[in-house]
């Protein structure tokens, strides 16, 4: 219990202090979460009729930006399935930080999906025993329940690898590893089952096609892997933790792959609807062409499109997905061309046209932006929290002390540049350069201890 | 040739920036002067506040136990599983508090579906002129919000065209380059769909080039709302209705997605609902006055229907169209209709089994 409070005591007097940049961003994120909070005051008494939505266009920002956020929590599996299935040995050293991005990204799914009911105080109706949950009828009461599993399943083996690395003890593999493989499994579920959220209601032909789960999990892979690459080259610039090559080039390999495919899935839907455009086909039309004039969505499909192709070909370019300098731009254009052809683009055509044929535009008003950005805010503030607090215990610069023989015993090397000097110098520098990191030896890796006397004894 | 080809409205009809969302129908708009007391007592300062002073006044000192009804309504259970106790008590709450509300004595009814009867309910799409008369009886009577800010119809009424065949469209063609034509220009959204314009303001109907379909709930026997609701608020009841219970619901509009019929609306904001308008004989799963951020939807009129009566379409319809009664007796209206008449269902290949019948004679 002793061990339990230090750690959070720790913990957050580390995550507190910070450079001037740290407080900056954090005071950039709360500013835009006190105007969240204005927003959501005044939806709490006005009522949803303060956002762009309408009878006819029922869904909008609110739930676009859940389902794409569904998307960014799974695919913390693409960190955490190579280093434990395959034994990816540079993503295994930053696998928390993973489980920390799937952490913040279900907390905005719950806030997305708070701000998307009308009547957020019932919630409890949904609690089964005092409630009433309708599973496994209800494809919300479903999504709910596997989310808040996942969410369960990554804060339990995140936080328990985190507490292990600050006190020093060995972990208990008998339990956290079939934890991590449930996670793997679990992370597909909660996408797929997104998808039958969206796509089990013949009322709406846009989305009643059997392509809707593996196109989620292909968006997914290719927007998720981007946004982490992103995160560990920020991480890589900003602070102490060194996060290898190795690492990062297998997430963009992986993001190129899915995101190929994905391109490939988007192609056969568009002509299987448009070779012969029914009535059903009439939300596709919409959404790329406009019908009867109307089309505030054409522009941005195609420049989603166009920013997915582009980075596409960028990723496939071995020289430019190695490139330092040029994968962030890919990345960056891979994650906004997804976000749009997920969030707004996969929900409005839905509603257009609807049931009974009339054409209606959607345009969320500017308090519905603000309470989006505020949700993305709250989840950028959460993540950083998590992520700082993760690279301060696996730096060791968190750690329990208390029991000096606990530190004395994995005393070897830190995996990591022990100055951030060579960063500020070659902020893109590969692993490969020695000018660029402090080369380390074998101690202190995770995993077993007869693991790690075989990986010593084959070095 | 998208405008041509799609069955929608024809667009020289009604120019698109008029199509975009109506402020009427799509809830939206200016900001609502809040006239209900809990509107009044969330918005502190708000805009109405003369026109409640007279009502504060009245209602002195019942703020606690205005604040204790509401804590209760908060906290109590699904309707449907509410025991014959709870049920009076939810009644008798949801009483006093419209009776403080709208200024005169509300009654909420409870009863139960009876056993052997199943409703059903028939259109006649040829007598049908299109004037709405059902949906203005249907506000009235079902306490819809109304006026501007949010105007809730549970009714529609689709004009449909009769189609439109000129000679002039008959040389275009798509002649391929043999000069076989694979395919014509004289495509025209004609006949019974879904499709139909329903904002239409003639000068008189019936209008000579069409003819017009009124949708509502259909009271599906496999009801796609009902299924995907995550904490079972909208269930159909032993008589067939499609309810909701509007105190247990959420508000996550999954119901609307289903539905293929557009028959549910969503309170976007607090209900205008004038107190001197507001019919004050009410059902606890009909049309007692809504709150903000529920759906609500046709209930067949179960206040009126349960205790023997038509709903306030039949009675209102000037041509006789609309014909209701028991699917199970052999002897009523709609049973000797879909004996004896061509019947239809409304997107029957989706397998939801309305029990809205359309036929002609």
């Amino acid at each position: 219990m002793d061990k339990l409070a230090s750690f959070v005591l720790d913990y957050v007097s580390y995550v507190v202090k910070g450079s001037p940049k740290f407080y900056a961003w954090m005071g950039c994120l709360g500013v835009l979460i006190v105007i969240w909070a204005y927003g959501n005051y005044v939806q709490a008494t006005e009522g949803l009729a303060i956002t762009g939505l309408t009878s006819q266009v029922s869904d909008g920002l609110y739930l676009g930006n859940f389902v794409f956020l569904v998307g960014v929590a799974a695919a913390a599996v693409t960190v955490v399935f190579p280093a434990y299935v395959y034994h990816h040995k540079a993503l295994h050293d930053v696998t928390v930080l993973g489980e920390m991005v799937a952490i913040s990204a279900v907390i905005m799914c719950i806030l997305f999906i708070l701000s998307h009911l009308g009547r957020p105080d019932r919630l409890w109706h949904m609690m089964p025993i005092i409630g009433i949950l309708n599973f496994p009828h209800s494809m919300l009461a479903f999504d709910t329940l596997v989310l808040m599993a996942y969410l369960l399943l990554n804060m339990v083996c995140g936080f328990y690898f985190l507490y292990t690395k600050y006190t020093g003890s060995r972990m208990n593999h008998s339990w956290y590893m079939p934890l991590i493989y449930v996670s793997i499994v679990w992370a597909l579920s909660i996408h797929t089952v997104t998808a039958f959220f969206v796509n089990t209601m013949p009322a709406r032909p846009f989305w009643h096609h059997g392509m809707m789960p593996i196109q989620f999990i292909s968006t997914a892979f290719a927007a998720g892997p981007a946004l982490i690459i992103l995160i560990f080259l920020i991480i890589r610039r900003n602070t102490k933790l060194w996060i290898a090559d190795e690492a990062i080039n297998l997430l963009s390999t992986i993001a190129t792959f899915c995101l190929g495919i994905a391109l490939f899935l988007l192609m056969s839907e568009v002509v299987t609807e448009l070779y012969h455009p029914t009535e059903h086909a009439l939300g596709r039309e919409y959404l790329m062409f406009g019908v009867h004039g109307l089309s505030p969505l054409v522009p941005w499909f195609w420049a989603a499109l166009a920013a997915n192709i582009v980075a596409f070909v960028m990723l496939v370019i071995p020289g430019i997905r190695k490139n330092y300098r040029l994968l962030p731009v890919a990345c960056v254009l891979a994650f906004a061309g997804i976000w749009v052809q997920k969030g707004v683009g996969l929900l409005v055509p839905g509603y257009v046209p609807s049931p009974i044929g009339e054409v209606t535009n959607y345009v969320p008003t500017a308090l519905e932006l603000l309470i989006t950005l505020g949700n993305w805010a709250i989840g950028f503030f959460i993540l950083t929290i998590l992520a700082k607090g993760a690279i301060g215990i696996l730096l060791g610069e968190v750690k329990y002390a208390s029991e000096p023989w606990a530190v004395i015993r994995n005393a070897a090397p830190p995996p990591y540049r022990t100055s951030i000097e060579p960063t500020r110098m070659q902020p893109w520098a590969l692993s490969s350069d020695p000018g660029a990191r402090v080369e380390v030896g074998n101690g202190a890796r995770p995993g077993s201890r007869a693991r790690r006397q075989g990986r010593v004894a084959l070095g | 040739m998208l405008q041509e080809r799609t069955p929608l409205v024809d667009p020289d009809e009604a120019p698109p920036a008029q199509r975009e969302a109506r402020p009427g129908h799509a809830g939206k708009a200016e900001r609502t002067v809040s006239s209900s007391r809990r509107g009044f007592l969330k918005d502190a300062g708000g805009l109405s506040i003369a026109s409640l002073m007279g009502a504060a006044a009245l209602l002195a000192n019942s703020d606690d136990a205005q604040a204790k009804v509401e804590w209760a309504e908060w906290f109590q259970g699904n309707y449907r599983l509410m025991t014959d106790k709870e049920k009076a008590q939810a009644k008798a709450r949801l009483e006093k508090r419209y009776s403080e509300e709208y200024l005169k004595p509300v009654t909420v009814d409870t009863t139960p579906a009876k056993e052997g009867v199943l409703f059903g309910y028939a259109l006649n799409i040829q007598k049908c002129i299109g004037c709405r008369r059902c949906v203005k009886a249907c506000v009235q009577e079902n306490n819809q919000s109304r006026g501007n800010a949010q105007e809730i119809e549970w009714i529609r009424v689709l004009k449909m065209k009769k189609g439109a065949f000129t000679p002039e469209k008959m040389n275009q063609g798509y002649p391929d380059p043999a000069g076989i034509q694979v395919g014509g220009n004289a495509y025209s959204a004609a006949g019974v769909t879904l499709e139909g314009e329903h904002y239409y303001q003639p000068e008189q109907v019936p209008e000579q080039d069409a003819f017009y379909m009124p949708i509502a709930c259909m009271q599906c026997e496999k009801p796609p709302c009902v299924k995907v609701c995550p904490v079972r608020t909208t269930y159909r009841e032993a008589d067939g209705i499609v309810v909701i219970d509007y105190n247990w619901c959420i508000g996550c509009r999954q119901c609307m997605n289903a539905c293929p019929y557009w028959a549910r609306r969503f309170n976007w904001r607090e209900p205008n609902l004038p107190k001197e308008e507001m019919n004050p004989r009410t059902h606890y799963l009909g049309n007692r006055p809504r709150m903000q951020g529920v759906v609500e939807k046709c209930t067949f009129c179960v206040q009126r229907t349960r205790q023997g009566r038509y709903p306030a379409c039949v009675e209102v319809c000037p041509v006789g169209a609309r014909k209701f009664g028991n699917l199970l007796d052999p002897n009523s209206e709609v049973r000797r209709i879909l004996d004896g008449k061509r019947v239809f269902r409304l997107r029957a290949e989706l397998n939801t089994y309305p029990k809205f019948f359309y036929y002609m004679d």
